[in-house]
């Protein structure tokens, strides 16, 4: 391993890293814009230039592998000199636009001159104009004369998506990015070019607008949008709802996690937040034969409790969008508790497209995680039974029948079943078949896990209270089962969790602790195919 | 105990300020009252007479000034709200206004600065998207709770846009109700409405 000196700190790193990740690992920032640890290296913003000992000019750190006995500096006059003169040329045609450019808060322009620029400025304003507002996509909106050409977007177009979209055309100042003639920038994936945009070039339509980003607070958690689990952080702000009335989740971004997405997520996760505040089941309801009408836990628990003492004809169909937590308790509840034989899991949803990249076509996040705490996937014979008239009682977690299994045979059901429950957090046509229905909170209101497609349990966090009189599956099953005599003695999702832990031997030594911010790999899940994208290209070392 | 090193520590600024530790500080020590004023009560007639000189001196030039008569001599003056006005300062901060463009559009582009820095947190603002691409960006919705704001001009000095001003020399703000006292975007692009009062 070659070592180096970074500003007087002696650093060994593997060869070939280049002097910009060795930086990093010595702890010193050198400031970039089209570096980007998962794309290639471009080096054309000359952002990141260093003095490398006994080479005569200045060097991009981006670019420049490590060598044994390299001497590095990061901070002398000549590349802070460098630098600010870098920005000054960057900022030479880039509009003052900060009070209306989205990325305002997050902009590399804005941070970098106050660190490294704060310059005389000698601009006579007249700017080189070019395109504004322009949408290039259904997810995307260009602002050409903000673009910093640093290259990112068209680099992910063509190394990560391989879709092409997009390209610089022009030269020196009139250069310009644009998507391909007769193209629109619409892959699956669109949206990541927002998130590696050092600047407000390119901002999401769906987010332009609706909240200054310093208004936002940050949750991690898991995005439930498919198999693949993909690290997000969930952007939120409650204490402004005029700005977006009744919308507490603003956004939701990657987290990077080298294991499982790296740096992205697609357009499907990254859009399919409105969910967990739009069409919630706000209170517990019965079903007065005709109508739902609002009722109380009071009544759902008690009079709903004799559901469950009918134990001979009670079948359970749990959902794979609920947490491990909540999967647990049902499993202690209805298995081992109340014996019941008849009980299974169904993701809620059809499956979907499925890609090289991220996307899973198990459109649900905890299959696995149903699949390792010893569910089974028999709901079809348990619809048989009930359209033959042997389930008296029938227990849903958010299924929509209707959905599933088309109209006719939902009804059927419906109607042969006694007594319907359905557990769930939004509204569908098919919720009105039950009897019951009772409210349950989504996954940015509860804390807990998820096992993605290859075993990885992850943790989710509690962004924010749930909405109405909803509460967390387990919760609910907890005090369903008080009212029965059954006492499930657990507060928390960290106390099932370590319970969870002690009763599954596939769980060994996991603890919230040690799941972190990355997760861990189930004991018996095989390593073929971990951590890379599934095309099997050279996976990126952060 | 607590005060008890609280007090002592204040009684030794207090000596080291009367020692002339700290300069340029004229001190004024209190007075002590006498017992005359003590007793309070002639005191109290010291107060009526003075008041009672002022009030019958007023009286004779008010009305010697009706009958045209000692002109020269000014008696006490009220200005006589809401028929007379009073002249302010220009710089006073008065109600708030939103500065038009020439086509008569707010000039605001809901950058939200004024939003953040407000220590109220009395600005109310919507976002929306403008159809002039090189404006971009407009106030959909913009209100000020009066009833919250503290008239610091913060708002005035973060705008990047000159879009918000207090120069309205408004200042009879008041309202029979909290809602009254919410300033809508309308009224705030013309200051002279009220259509909530
Ligand atoms: S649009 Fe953004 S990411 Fe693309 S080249 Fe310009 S600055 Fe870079
Ligand atoms: S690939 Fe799946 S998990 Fe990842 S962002 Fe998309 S929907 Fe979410
Ligand atoms: S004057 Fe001060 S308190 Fe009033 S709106 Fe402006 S910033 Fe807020
Ligand atoms: S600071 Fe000025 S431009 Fe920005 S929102 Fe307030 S009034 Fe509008
Ligand atoms: S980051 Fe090195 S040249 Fe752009």
């Amino acid at each position: 391993m070659p070592t180096l000196k970074i500003d007087g700190k002696d650093i060994a790193v593997p060869a070939g890293t280049s002097i910009i990740e060795a930086a990093k690992k010595a702890g010193t920032f050198i400031p970039h814009y089209c570096y980007h640890p998962g794309l290639s290296v471009a080096g054309n913003c000359r952002m990141c230039l260093v003095e490398v000992e006994k080479s005569p000019k200045l060097q991009i750190s981006c670019f420049i592998p490590v060598a044994d006995g390299m001497v590095v500096h990061t901070e002398n006059d000549r590349v802070k000199e460098a630098r600010e003169a870098v920005l000054e040329f960057l900022l030479v045609n880039h509009p003052l636009d900060c009070p209306v450019c989205d990325q305002s808060g997050e902009c590399e322009l804005q941070n970098y001159y106050m660190n490294y620029g704060l310059y005389e400025s000698r601009l006579f304003e007249d700017k080189v104009k070019k395109e504004k507002v322009v949408p290039i996509g259904p997810t995307v909106m260009l602002d050409g004369e903000r673009c910093v050409l640093c290259s990112r977007c068209v680099r992910f177009c063509d190394e990560v998506t391989g879709t092409h979209e997009m390209g610089i055309v022009n030269r020196g100042d009139h250069a310009e990015i644009t998507v391909a003639p007769g193209k629109e920038l619409d892959n699956a994936y669109s949206g990541n070019t927002v998130d590696i945009c050092p600047v407000g070039a390119l901002t999401d339509r769906d987010f332009r607008f609706k909240c200054r980003v310093w208004f936002l607070e940050k949750t991690s958690s898991i995005c439930p949008g498919c198999s693949r689990g993909c690290n997000i952080e969930i952007h939120w702000n409650k204490e402004r709802p005029y700005q977006t009335p009744n919308e507490r989740v603003m956004r939701l971004k990657p987290r990077v996690n080298p294991e499982v997405n790296q740096w992205w997520i697609c357009d499907e996760g990254r859009y399919n937040y409105h969910f967990i505040d739009q069409n919630r089941v706000l209170y517990p309801m019965k079903n007065n034969g005709k109508d739902l009408v609002q009722a109380s836990w009071q009544e759902v628990m008690e009079e709903g409790s004799w559901v469950m003492k009918e134990l001979q004809n009670t079948a359970v169909i749990v959902s794979t969008d609920v947490t491990l937590e909540d999967l647990w308790i049902a499993k202690e509840l209805f298995i081992h508790k109340l014996g019941i034989q008849t009980i299974a899991y169904l993701p809620t949803k059809k499956s979907g497209e499925e890609d090289h990249l991220l996307r899973k076509s198990d459109k649900t996040p905890n299959t696995k995680g149903a699949q390792a705490l010893g569910f089974e996937a028999k709901a079809n014979e348990i619809f048989s039974l009930a359209e033959a008239g042997k389930i008296k009682t029938l227990i849903l977690f958010g299924h929509n029948l209707i959905d599933l299994l088309g109209k006719e045979r939902a009804q059927k059901i419906a109607e042969k079943v006694d007594s319907m429950v359905w557990i769930g957090s939004n509204q569908h046509e098919g919720m009105n078949l039950a009897k019951w229905i009772i409210p349950s909170s989504v996954y940015a209101e509860k804390d807990g896990t998820f096992m993605n497609y290859e075993g990885r349990v992850q943790r989710i966090f509690k962004a924010f209270p749930a909405l109405g009189e909803s509460k967390a599956e387990w919760q609910i099953l907890k005090e369903w089962a008080q009212h029965i005599g059954i006492n499930l003695p657990y507060e928390n999702s960290s106390v099932i969790f370590e319970k969870m832990v002690q009763a599954e031997s596939a769980f060994n030594g996991m603890s919230y602790q040690k799941l972190g911010e990355e997760g861990v790999l189930l004991n018996d899940s095989k390593d073929e195919g971990r951590g890379t994208m599934d095309d099997g290209r050279k996976k990126h070392v952060l | 105990m607590e005060n008890d090193a609280a007090i002592g520590a204040y009684e030794y600024t207090c000596y080291r300020i009367n020692n002339g530790f700290v300069k340029g500080i004229h001190l004024v020590n209190r007075k002590e009252l006498t017992f005359l004023e003590r007793i309070y009560i002639f005191e109290a007639f010291k107060g009526i007479l003075i008041t009672s000189t002022h009030f019958f001196k007023n009286i004779f030039l008010h009305t010697a000034h009706l009958l045209g008569f000692l002109k020269g001599q000014s008696a006490a003056v009220t200005i006589q709200y809401p028929d007379e006005k009073r002249e302010y300062a220009p710089r006073l901060r008065t109600r708030h206004r939103l500065v038009q463009r020439e086509d008569g559009s707010p000039r605001c582009v809901a950058c939200m600065l004024c939003e953040t820095v407000c220590p109220a947190k009395c600005i109310y603002i919507i976002a929306g998207e403008d159809p002039d691409p090189n404006i971009e960006k407009v106030a959909k919705k913009f209100d000020i709770d009066l009833g919250k704001c503290v008239y610091c001009g913060f708002c005035v000095e973060v705008c990047p846009e000159d879009a918000i001003r207090m120069d309205t020399q408004i200042m009879d703000i008041a309202a029979y109700s909290r809602e009254e006292m919410l300033l809508d975007m309308d009224e705030l692009l013309h200051p002279g409405s009220r259509k909530n009062g």
